[in-house]
C-alpha cells in the first residue's frame, strides 16, 4: 500500500489505515477471549487475526465459487459450500459446522427408489 | 468473555462486503451461504487462536504475539496469508506510529496555547497510554477518538 507518503501527509495516511480492516477489532478480540486458555493477546497479534480472518472469508467465498455449481448461474449456495470443506484439506475444520445438507424432498425420493427396487423382486 | 452467544458472531454486514469484493460483480450468495461464512469465520478465529495460543505455550509465553499469529497460519496451512498479513502488519505499524505522532503533536500545539507547564503531567500521560495499549486497544482508540472530537 502507500507506505511512501506516510511522513507528506499523515490525515490521508490514517484515513487508508482505517480501511485496512473492517472487521470490528474488538469483536475479533471477544470471539478469540473466549478461548479459556487464552490470557492476554498484543495489538499486533489482534490485528493479523482480524487481517487473517478477512483473507479467509474471501478465499472461503472464492474458492467455493469457482469450484461450485453456480458459475453458470452466477450464484454461490450453501452447497458450494459444505462441498469446499468437505473436499478441500485446509477447509477441512470447517465441515463440523458446514455438513452436507441433504434434501428432505431427496431423501424421499431415494427411500422410493430404494422400495421401487424391492417390488421389482 | 462473551456475555450473550451472539456476541461470538462477525457482524453480517461487514462479511457480506467483503465477500462481495471477493467476488466477481453480479454474484448472487445466498443467505444461507452468508451467514455459514460468517460461522466459518468465528470457527477460523478460534482455531487460529487456538494454534497462535499453543506457540505461546510453548514459549512460555502469556500474551499472543504477531509471529504466534503467523505461525498458526502456517500450521494451518494458510501460507498464502503469510505475505499479505506482513504487509498489512507494517501498513498497520507506521499507521499506528503516526497516529501517536499526531496526536502528540496536537497536544503540544494546544499546549503551547494553552499552559506550557501542563507539559511533563501531559508526557506522563501519553506513556501510560501507551503501555495500556497492549492490553487494551480500544481504550486507546477511544481516547484518541475523543481528542480527535474535541480539536475539530
Amino acid at each position: 500500500m502507500k507506505m511512501s507518503q506516510n511522513t507528506s501527509d499523515k490525515d490521508e495516511q490514517s484515513s487508508s489505515n482505517k480501511k485496512n480492516i473492517s472487521l470490528p477489532i474488538s469483536r475479533v478480540r471477544l470471539i478469540m477471549k473466549s478461548s479459556p486458555d487464552v490470557s492476554s493477546i498484543n495489538q499486533d497479534a489482534l490485528f493479523l487475526t482480524t487481517k487473517a480472518t478477512e483473507l479467509f472469508v474471501q478465499h472461503l467465498a472464492l474458492s467455493s465459487f469457482n469450484k461450485g455449481s453456480g458459475k453458470e448461474t452466477n450464484s454461490l449456495s450453501y452447497s458450494d459450500l459444505a462441498h469446499t470443506a468437505e473436499e478441500t484439506e485446509t477447509f477441512h475444520f470447517l465441515t463440523d459446522i458446514l455438513p452436507k445438507k441433504i434434501l428432505a424432498s431427496d431423501y424421499l425420493k431415494s427411500l422410493e427408489q430404494m422400495q421401487d427396487e424391492d417390488a421389482d423382486y | 468473555m462473551a456475555e450473550r452467544p451472539e456476541d461470538l458472531n462477525l457482524p453480517n454486514a461487514v462479511i457480506t462486503r467483503i465477500i462481495k469484493e471477493a467476488l466477481p460483480d453480479g454474484v448472487n450468495v445466498s443467505k444461507e451461504a452468508r451467514r455459514a461464512i460468517s460461522q466459518a469465520a468465528s470457527v477460523f478465529v478460534l482455531y487460529a487462536t487456538s494454534c497462535a495460543n499453543n506457540f505461546a505455550m510453548k514459549a512460555k509465553r502469556k500474551t499472543l504475539n504477531a509471529g504466534d499469529v503467523l505461525a498458526a497460519m502456517e500450521e494451518m496451512e494458510f501460507e498464502q496469508f503469510l505475505e499479505p498479513l506482513r504487509e498489512a502488519l507494517e501498513v498497520y505499524k507506521k499507521g499506528q506510529k503516526g497516529k501517536r505522532e499526531v496526536s502528540e503533536q496536537k497536544r503540544k500545539d494546544k499546549e503551547k496555547k494553552n499552559d506550557s507547564e501542563n507539559d511533563k503531567s501531559r508526557e506522563e500521560d501519553e506513556e501510560e497510554e501507551e503501555e495500556r495499549m497492549e492490553e487494551e486497544p480500544e481504550a486507546e482508540n477511544e481516547v484518541e477518538e475523543e481528542e480527535e472530537e474535541v480539536e475539530n
